[in-house]
């Protein structure tokens, strides 16, 4: 089942990765275009565009300094060149990055321009990447992958399979002493007391239920109707109902194990076992939040098929919807469907799940890094100034 | 709902996932007929008259529900019903609704 040897990459902090990215990081907005100048220039280099970064303040702000930060310090991520219109904010981040011990540059565009921002990265990326590609894969344990987990487009059949077969592998990865992230928190309503039982103690189980209250203060002061947002049109057409019955298929995707940690927006996990991450349930957010904690490894069921993939850790997609399977295919890692007509049972499901997991690990590309599916989007918490 | 030896032998068409759930999934699209109900915890099995058309991934009640009682499923409550529904019916959007999310009226 398991593959005798896993490789990876130890990084100068000691964490494990199993990619290997020389990234170009735009501290803002406006810097998008020279960072994927930057990224044009030297192939194999990889721009991480975004919508924010300026005139944030206080929380809001922070948010987005930490996931840069925890993007660029992320163990997947070999070397990193942070590009801001102004010199403070960029090298900022980049100070921040380099206390992980990889290789950081800082270019501002301001008094320089974007060509002069492109043509000084550019030198300095070539640098990184024919450095990055000499690293070589060592061996690695398991437990020192640090997983993450989320689900979406989830129809009836993600409760049934795709849900249940992840659950077998989070409980196989938090048994041998690995760490795993799930988040959604609106998406537990309805089952928010189960998961508040599963916290190990009084102190865990308080920081989860203040996030779970406050991000359903949050919905309800809006006064919107949101079905139709959640559960989503799709997962209507998929059978799901309420938003109940959407959470109980989420929860079933997050194994037996206790709860050790209840995680601020990308915050980092200090206790190996399964952490509870606040998050909205967006796909792009929340896993762009959880490779900003350090995840490197995704595993995403989805039941009517979303594409999602992220540009720092490799995303698993499986389902067990018969029809996704066959029509989405080139999406689809891992097709569980036979689960629904009892032609394989939840262990074997798995089985073929922990099989693909080792073979992700040990550089197998994803469909979603085959079709570069690379979503980045930072979590806005309130409008900037 | 039939008893417990009935089905043996013939495809599970509805999943179920606990005892006491009232309702089950559809594995495939059912047109209106007797088909087999699979439970998940208990492996037990029993044959259930399916009303009306309910395509793959939608729900079949198992037993009738009155109006605005709970909807049980997973062993919680995942919905109340707008009107009563009858055995065999299609339970979704239009005959049940959230009882947490009050602006899901």
């Amino acid at each position: 089942m398991a593959s005798e040897r896993l490789t990876g990459y130890r990084r100068a902090d000691g964490r494990v990765g199993i990619r290997n990215h020389v990234i170009v990081l735009p501290v803002d907005d406006i810097s998008n275009a020279a960072a994927e100048g930057i990224a044009r220039l030297v192939q194999g280099v990889m721009a991480l565009p975004h919508a924010y970064g300026r005139l944030q303040f206080g929380a809001d702000l922070e948010l987005t300094f930490q996931t840069l930060i925890g993007t660029g310090t992320n163990p997947n991520v070999a070397a990193v060149i942070v590009v801001g219109i102004e010199p403070a904010w960029a090298q900022r981040i980049a100070d921040a990055i380099a206390k992980s011990g990889k290789p950081v540059v800082a270019l501002a565009i301001e008094r320089h321009g974007d060509l002069a921002t492109i043509a000084e990265g550019a030198r300095h990326a070539a640098r990184m990447l024919q450095d990055a590609s000499a690293l070589e894969r060592v061996e690695i344990k398991r437990e020192e992958v640090l997983v993450s987990i989320k689900c979406g487009e989830s129809d009836t059949t993600s409760g049934l399979g795709s849900c249940p077969t992840t659950s077998v592998v989070v409980d196989r990865h938090v048994g041998i002493g690995g760490t795993v992230l799930f988040g959604e928190t609106s998406e537990l309503t309805g089952g928010e007391h189960l998961i508040a039982a599963r916290c190990v103690d009084d102190e865990v189980r308080q920081k989860f239920n203040d996030f779970y209250a406050n991000y359903i203060a949050m919905i309800e002061r809006s006064g919107a109707d949101l079905l139709g947002s959640q559960p989503t049109e799709g997962n209507i057409r998929g059978g799901l109902s309420t938003i109940e019955e959407k959470a109980m298929g989420n929860i079933a995707k997050t194994g037996t194990v206790p709860i050790v940690g209840a995680l601020a927006h990308g915050e980092q996990p200090t206790r190996a076992g399964l952490n509870f991450m606040d998050s909205s349930c967006a796909a792009a957010e929340t896993i762009t939040l959880m490779a900003g904690a350090g995840a490197v490894l995704h595993i995403f069921p989805t039941g009517q098929g979303n594409v999602i993939g992220n540009p720092i850790e490799p995303v698993i997609k499986l389902t067990a919807n018969p029809i996704t399977a066959s029509t989405m295919a080139e999406h689809i890692d891992l097709d569980v469907s036979e689960i629904l007509d009892g032609t394989l049972s939840l262990e074997e499901a798995g089985d073929r799940l922990s099989e693909l997991v080792d073979q992700t690990i040990c550089g197998r590309l994803t469909a979603a890094e085959v079709l570069g599916h690379r979503e980045f989007v930072l979590t806005k918490l309130y409008q900037s100034a | 709902m039939g008893d417990s030896s009935v089905g043996d032998g013939k495809k599970i068409a509805v999943l179920v996932h606990n005892e006491g759930d009232d309702v089950g999934v559809a594995v495939t699209d059912l047109a209106p007929g007797e088909v087999v109900a699979g439970w998940l915890d208990s492996q037990r099995r029993a044959t259930v008259a399916v009303n009306e058309a309910i395509p793959l991934g939608h729900k079949v009640a198992l037993g009738d529900l009155a109006a605005g009682a709970d909807v049980i499923e997973y062993q919680v409550r995942i919905a109340v019903t707008r009107n009563a529904i009858s055995r065999g019916d299609l339970v979704h959007t239009h005959n049940v609704r959230s009882a947490r999310w009050h602006q899901s009226a």
